[in-house]
């Protein structure tokens, strides 16, 4: 173990602090391609986003040295203060906030000076989980009342920032909140819970968002994977799976030679499922291998769900609530049609080959061809101009980041900075996740930023503080908070 | 410690993993397998076209073309393709200077040199088949067709209102519009513009290098249709309309018709008023301003934001809540001796006996509403005068009397009549009485209300005891009716056997009273005339009515400020207007003509302009 002397600078995790810097770096790098424009070449040109984010940067530094001016203590001490001041500012937002784009997220002092107070709702809330979930005695382990009096405490601490950003309405910044479930298994939420949680809600948006056989296809893979992470059996995995692959083709075969397709593809999917399954139960039945009728049930809870949520949606909601639940599930209404915008952010990325197309020399992401080119599909640029290999750098050094965080996390002495250190993973994990399956067509179109490298001072900022105090923490990590 | 848990780290950690490593699969099919994107991003330059829907028309009641669109042409231009060109020539075309021109073309260029900008609006026919014959010399124009309104009549501007350009702060607020689009600003083009906008089209084309249009982007899949904007039926009957404008022509003031039994509004007259093809196009910008400063504003839309003391006209309201409280019957009379005293005030009457409630309207005895309005006031019932108060307000409120409407009219004021509050706070709880606020029995003192709300107070009498809100229109193609708010009866809670006697005493007025000059030869006119005080200078002339008298198919309220007593102008303006909606033509020319020829604008120009000598006199 390192010596952790008085010195913090020797107890810094410098990796992160490198990862974090690197980061910034490239997406300062991508913003400027993005925004470039012949006419304007000065780096330094305050008109232009790029000068403005190195301005943002250099300030984020700032918020560096102050964060890590203070005690590790402090921050566990004040937790529910900062916390209780940004609540306070969400509200102030609804009511002095500035509309811009449909939502009032800003409080606007002059045309330069915003400040967007959802952002920094996220470090203030970690830090309250983290200061909750601390506390002796807390358990959520298990389905006894005082368990599920300390979920629901939790649930509260998450649901008020929540709630008021959705009144904003933000979706995006509402959505982030989700990633505490991750939190909450670390901390003894069983295993099941987060599964059966995640199933679930996965089912329900994936049914209105994907076609039916993007579903069941879904759901099979899950049972298959689940049951292998579950049993570790592989040779009993790899048979189910080839069972139900010869079952599926057998169906597709008849179906298109034979009834020249008379079913369509959803239902022989499902027919093959169904007999699958049945096979699955008996099997279950002669080896008394209950793990497997389990999964079997499941599955048939889930497509049960599917079919209602789907039936409930097209045959009984009107044309109207539908486009209600898109608009909540943060599914923008594209003026052009179907996906356009997406259609766009793929394009721009599929064109950058494997290697890119080099800095400056894209075409897609400049002229607004794809919207918000310097916020939220700035990945788009990346994708552009360094292609697969610069694609596959960029989510390798976020998640090597995230796993860091989480190692850290594990060696603290004190739970609060263990808790805060997995809210703060969970927080950057869903960011990237949503960002880059936005850009990438395999998440609907949420406008939420990418972790340090979208432009904007708002969030640049928030996932510094967020971070740093984990940083912070960290080099105390031998100290009982 | 929960080191227990510390496993999960692994499972948390593989989730992460696993849902990124689906990302890398999915980035190398689309960067690394797939070269669809490739081919997309070469061809990837599209030329969006706007498709514009034209604007809905509006119609008056008897299918007569109020507002149409003629076609004009906006020329644009995509900056970084255009290369250095005859500019004099193109200028000429125009008939704009150079510099005004390279001014416009700088403003695109910093807007967006790869975006298509327009340079020039509204370019008439003429000059649009010049440009079209030198078109193949300017690379990088074009033109785009556009709309521009068009009034038919002269006048009813307040009603039809206009449209102009959204500005960037409305563009900011409803993400529907686009620069240089037009939005209804006033009048049936703010209040029904959704229904008159129709909705945008897109198409999209494929352009190559040149910009020249190689087919449409994905055989015209993401392209939406315009769907043309629907027309409307308005309720104003427009001769009638011009009629009253033409009545109140160098008069201040305003003139509001409404059929009774439907709340249909057959006639809103504003005067001064102005010609709404002023606010035309590029002519906007220089005419709006121009309005703004002329005298007695013109733009301002009197007859539903003007307030003013209803006077006489308001004592059939008292006569029907007293009625209703049971506070008189028909035979109560009270004693007039020339007036009503409080203490050493008196409150003056122009005639003198003991009247029932119909001579007391007829001669609109001012001592009979007050001992009225004090006996309603002073009512047992309510112990307190306050409490009294408060229910003859929401009697008089059930008229729509200080209330707003609610109409489709953007704009509209709410009139005042104020809560016991205002009194309690005022003169202090318990130290008023019927007394302290006499003047409200005769529609005096702390009493506002719109010649709109007077004209539907009026209707309301007409049909015996209800309104329909008043609107404007009719009728929207497409539409089976029109909002339920607009059509539905608001009762006021009044007795309609109440009406009779009232409607007597406004029936006398017409032919024995104060409203003779509203007399129509053959139609059974009510109405009841009103002198509204102003304390700037000579009172304001009032009248309502209605007719005929059973089945009434018109209620009419004029206003004529500094018109003195509501019969010298207010009632043969009235007479004229319902002589003219219930007849088509109008008989007595030589009323006619005294109120065209009465000119009360002439005398008060010369007032300012002498007082504005005199103080130019003293400043030297």
């Amino acid at each position: 173990m390192k010596h952790r002397g008085g010195n913090i600078f020797l107890s810094i995790d410098w990796v992160t602090v490198l990862i974090y810097t690197v980061l910034v770096i490239l997406g300062w790098i991508n913003i400027y391609s993005a925004v470039y424009d012949e006419s304007h070449s000065s780096i330094l040109s305050m008109s232009q986003r790029y000068g403005k984010q190195l301005v943002w940067i250099g300030i984020a530094y700032a918020i560096i040295t102050i964060v890590m001016a203070f005690q590790a203590r402090a921050y566990s001490i004040f937790a529910y203060i900062v916390y209780g001041l940004f609540i306070i500012a969400l509200v102030l937002v609804l009511i002095i906030g500035t509309k811009t784009n449909g939502a009032r997220s800003w409080f606007v002092i002059t045309d330069s000076i915003k400040f967007q107070p959802a952002e920094f709702a996220k470090f203030a809330t970690a830090l309250a989980i983290a200061k909750i979930m601390s506390s002796f005695d807390f358990d959520i382990s298990r389905l006894t009342f005082p368990c599920i009096k300390n979920m629901l405490k939790i649930a509260a601490v998450i649901l008020l920032p929540a709630g008021l950003i959705l009144l904003q309405p933000d979706m995006g910044s509402v959505l982030v909140y989700a990633s505490m479930i991750f939190v909450m298994y670390r901390e003894g939420l069983p295993g099941y819970f987060l599964g059966l949680i995640v199933l679930v809600i996965a089912v329900f948006i994936s049914t209105l968002l994907y076609p039916l056989t993007v579903v069941i296809t879904g759901l099979l893979i899950l049972a298959e994977l689940g049951y292998f992470l579950y049993r570790q059996r592989i040779v009993e995995t790899a048979i189910s799976t080839g069972v139900l692959v010869v079952l599926f083709g057998i169906m597709w075969v008849t179906n298109h030679f034979v009834l020249h397709d008379k079913f369509p593809l959803d239902r022989i999917l499902l027919a093959s499922a169904l007999v699958w399954s049945a096979l699955c139960l008996g099997f279950a039945y002669v080896k008394k291998n209950w793990a497997v009728a389990v999964t079997i049930f499941i599955l048939m809870g889930s497509l049960i769900m599917m079919f209602s949520v789907d039936y409930i949606f097209h045959n009984i909601m009107t044309q109207h609530q539908q486009t209600l639940i898109n608009v909540f599930l943060g599914v923008e209404i594209d003026p052009q049609g179907t996906g356009y915008n997406v259609e766009q952010s793929k394009i721009a990325i599929g064109s950058g080959g494997l290697t890119g197309k080099g800095f400056l020399e894209g075409t897609q992401t400049k002229f607004n061809f794809v919207p918000e080119q310097a916020t939220d599909f700035i990945f788009c640029t990346v994708g552009e101009e360094w292609g697969f290999v610069g694609t596959t750098i960029i989510i390798a050094l976020f998640l090597t980041l995230i796993i860091r965080i989480m190692w850290l996390a594990e060696q603290q002495r004190s739970a609060f900075s263990r808790i805060y250190g997995y809210c703060v993973a969970s927080i950057l994990f869903l960011h990237l996740a949503i960002n880059v399956g936005m850009t990438i067509g395999m998440v609907p179109v949420i406008g939420i930023p990418l972790p340090f490298f979208s432009y904007g001072g708002s969030s640049l900022w928030s996932f510094t503080i967020l971070l740093f105090i984990f940083i912070r923490l960290d080099a105390s990590r031998d100290e009982q908070l | 410690m929960k080191q227990y848990n510390s496993h999960k780290i692994y499972n948390i950690s593989l989730i992460f993993i696993i849902i990124m490593l689906t990302y890398v699969v999915k980035l190398f099919c689309i960067q690394v397998l797939d070269s669809q994107y490739k081919m997309s991003a070469e061809s990837n330059v599209f030329r969006r076209v706007v498709d514009y829907p034209a604007r809905g028309l509006v119609f008056d009641r008897n299918d007569k073309l109020l507002v149409y669109n003629e076609s004009s042409y906006d020329l644009v231009a995509v900056p970084n393709k255009v290369p250095p060109f005859d500019t004099v020539d193109l200028c000429n075309i125009l008939g704009i200077s150079v510099e005004a021109f390279k001014a416009e073309f700088q403003k695109a260029v910093k807007y967006a040199p790869y975006k298509e900008s327009v340079i020039h609006k509204q370019i008439t026919k003429q000059r649009y088949s010049y440009l079209q014959e030198k078109m193949y010399k300017f690379i990088g124009f074009d033109v785009q067709e556009r709309t521009a309104r068009r009034y038919e009549y002269n006048g009813a501007a307040h009603v039809l209102g206009y449209v102009r350009e959204a500005d960037q702060k409305f563009i900011e607020a409803n993400p529907y519009y686009k620069p240089g689009d037009y939005i209804g600003v006033a009048g049936i083009e703010k209040s029904y513009e959704e229904v008159l906008r129709g909705k945008k089209g897109q198409k999209i084309y494929v352009v190559d290098v040149r910009n020249r249009i190689q087919g449409s982007y994905m055989d015209g899949k993401n392209d939406t249709a315009a769907v043309v904007g629907k027309n409307i039926t308005s309720t104003l009957d427009i001769d009638l309309q011009m009629y009253g404008e033409e009545l109140m022509r160098n008069k201040i003031g305003s003139i509001v018709a409404i059929e009774p039994e439907t709340g249909e509004i057959l006639a809103l007259v504003s005067s001064p008023g102005y010609d709404p093809n002023l606010l035309v196009g590029s002519d906007l910008a220089i005419n709006y301003p121009k309005l703004l400063r002329e005298n007695f504003t013109p733009m301002f839309n009197r007859a539903i934001m003007a307030c003013y003391p209803p006077g006489s006209t308001f004592k059939p309201i008292n006569a029907l809540v007293g009625l209703q409280e049971g506070i008189i019957t028909p035979s109560s009379a009270f004693p007039c001796n020339g007036g009503f005293s409080i203490g050493s005030h008196v409150v003056k009457c122009h005639h003198a006996g003991s009247l029932d409630l119909v001579p007391a309207i007829q001669h609109s005895c001012n001592a009979y509403f007050c001992y009225e309005f004090t006996k309603i006031i002073g009512d047992k019932k309510y112990r307190r005068a306050d409490s009294a108060y408060s229910n003859w307000r929401r009697r008089v409120q059930s008229f729509g009397l200080g209330v707003k409407l609610g109409s489709d009219l953007s704009q509209e004021n709410k009139g005042i009549i104020y809560t016991k509050d205002y009194y309690n706070k005022f003169y202090g709880e318990g130290h008023w009485s019927a007394f302290t606020i006499i003047s409200l029995s005769i529609g005096q003192g702390e009493l506002s209300f719109t010649p709109l709300q007077i004209c539907n107070a009026c209707a309301t009498i007409a049909n015996r005891g209800y309104y329909v809100i008043p609107h404007i229109v009719k009728h929207i193609e497409g539409q089976d009716t029109i909002a339920h708010r607009l059509t539905e009866h608001q009762n006021t809670g009044i007795d309609p056997r109440h009406f009779e006697p009232v409607i007597q005493g406004m029936r006398a007025v017409c032919e024995y009273g104060t409203g003779r000059s509203a007399q129509v030869p053959g139609i059974a006119v009510c109405g009841k005339t009103g002198t509204a005080q102003n304390p700037h200078g000579k009172d304001h002339s009032i009248f309502e009515a209605f007719a005929p008298m059973e089945n009434p198919k018109i209620a009419v309220a004029v206003y004529v400020e500094n018109g003195g007593y509501g019969a010298t102008y207010a009632a043969p303006i009235a007479g004229l207007m319902i002589e003219k909606y219930l007849k088509g033509e109008v008989s007595r020319k030589d009323v006619e003509k005294r109120m065209l020829d009465a000119d009360l604008i002439g005398p008060l120009l010369q007032n300012m302009k002498q007082d504005s000598v005199k103080a130019a006199a003293k400043k030297l």
